[in-house]
């Protein structure tokens, strides 16, 4: 048992896994962030703009939830002829991740009542004002729950991109595990890269539940 | 001199002589979905009924399965079933692995939600069936789960519409589902554009209709809980 861990846990594997980790979370995080705000803004126009920007808002919406994220990972990787692969794969994965933010985002708008638009508007808030100091503060702080959970999932997504050989973390592990044969070798490198995305992941859903509590407790 | 516009007309009537290849896979996903399903429900159902259950050890397995398969990427639990228990001496073919990977994987989800919709229905209808002499398995089976099956209908369909979308993890580990389908005939051919779209509108097909019941059902369901009025006839017979 030993044997195998010294075998595996070689300086240069450690390394070269530990730097697919570290590109799997700048990706999730970078994806995370650009999606939010597309999302926002695609939830936004979905849930006031009712004329063309709206009507195109919701197509784009339901085209990328209707469709695998592999499918977009193939189309940018293999049709975009600009930028590196890891920026390709990563508007992949935000383009995808977008479309489900946005209909989370629009669930907490749906929450928020219609008599505070009217309240804001009779104090001489304009639109933008108002989405941006009442509406969208409590549309977020009513979704924060879903949107981490989304984040673990996006976290799980980046793994899709190690078909177009992107080394993130999963990627990184397949490389390493190439180089072994024997099922004590090969099962713990698979150990290794499930306990990696499960640590991440778990924290993550901790924090969701251990918020959920608080809040559910406040109200 | 043919146009070498990546959508040019020819290389969609290149496709559409080798249809049969999307139909295959087209199929092919539509199988693999369909078992997933079926085995993502059974398994949710009983991790559901056992996470709300008193027993301690019960409910600890259950929690185990959940976060496990959760906090897991679906492309390493497939590649575990195809890389690493083959060289452990077990050999599944690609179908079983479809169904068995995206089903255990979507069960722990739909193990979430059947837990919701266990949670949801008052304490107060437990003691009345225990009153009434129902063993556990019974009330679950004719008084909790039967009223569950309306709440939880549309995340379980938002589910069975994940389920779907991730069958296409089959195309890593050459699965001859549609993505793995669409995926070869556009490195082969080179007609990526073509390829890509086809493959994209039969996934659509399988998934828009579902989503979208799904959502109208929800909103129906919440627009009768908000503005309930006892004695409309009408209200009723929508909900029904």
């Amino acid at each position: 048992m030993l044997d195998v861990f010294n075998n595996v846990f070689t300086p240069s594997n450690v390394q070269f896994m530990a730097k697919g980790m570290a590109l799997t979370l700048t990706l999730s995080v970078s994806v995370v962030i650009i999606s939010i705000i597309f999302g926002t803004i695609l939830a936004l126009l979905r849930t006031y703009e009712k004329r063309f920007l709206g009507r195109l808002a919701g197509v784009y919406i339901e085209v990328f939830r209707n469709t695998p994220l592999l499918l977009w990972v193939l189309v940018c990787c293999f049709m975009i002829p600009y930028g590196s692969i890891v920026m390709r794969g990563g508007l992949a994965l935000a383009l995808y991740t977008s479309a489900v933010l946005a209909e989370i985002v629009r669930g907490g708008l749906n929450s928020i009542a219609e008599g505070q638009f009217e309240a804001a508007k009779s104090q001489g808030f304009t639109l933008i004002q108002t989405l941006t100091f009442i509406v969208l503060p409590q549309c977020f702080k009513r979704i924060i729950p879903s949107l981490l959970s989304q984040v673990i999932t996006t976290i799980k997504d980046t793994s899709f991109l190690q078909v177009v050989a992107i080394p993130e973390y999963t990627r990184s592990g397949f490389v390493v595990m190439g180089r072994y044969t024997t099922t004590p070798e090969v099962f713990m490198i698979f150990s290794v890269l499930a306990l990696g995305y499960f640590v991440v992941c778990f924290s993550l859903s901790c924090v969701v539940r251990s918020y959920q509590k608080r809040t559910e407790t406040a109200s | 001199m043919k146009s070498s516009n990546p959508f040019a007309l020819w290389r969609w009537e290149k496709m559409f002589g080798e249809w049969q290849m999307f139909g295959e896979g087209f199929l092919r996903t539509i199988e693999v979905a369909a078992l997933a399903l079926i085995l993502a429900v059974v398994l949710g159902v009983i991790f559901g009924v056992i996470s709300t259950s008193n027993n301690k050890v019960m409910r600890g397995i259950a929690r185990v399965y959940v976060e496990f398969f959760q906090n897991t990427p679906l492309v390493i639990q497939v590649f575990f079933m195809y890389n690493g228990l083959a060289i452990a001496g077990l050999r599944l073919s690609v179908f079983a692995i479809g169904v068995l990977g995206v089903g255990i994987y979507h069960g722990a989800y739909v193990s979430e939600v059947v837990k919701t919709g266990i949670t949801s229905i008052s304490v107060g209808q437990v003691e009345a069936a225990k009153s009434q002499g129902f063993t556990y398995i019974q009330y679950m089976r004719y008084v909790i789960l039967p009223q569950t099956i309306k709440i939880i209908l549309p995340p379980l369909t938002n589910q069975a519409v994940n389920l779907i979308k991730n069958t296409s993890v089959l195309a890593m580990i050459s699965g001859f589902d549609l993505m793995y389908m669409a995926d070869s005939w556009a490195s082969s051919s080179l007609d990526y554009g073509p390829s890509y779209v086809f493959a994209g509108l039969l996934y659509f097909m399988l998934c828009f209709p579902l989503a979208t019941w799904a959502r109208k059902y929800e909103e129906r369901l919440k627009r009768n809980d908000i503005a309930r009025v006892p004695f409309d006839p009408s209200e009723e017979a929508v909900t029904c």
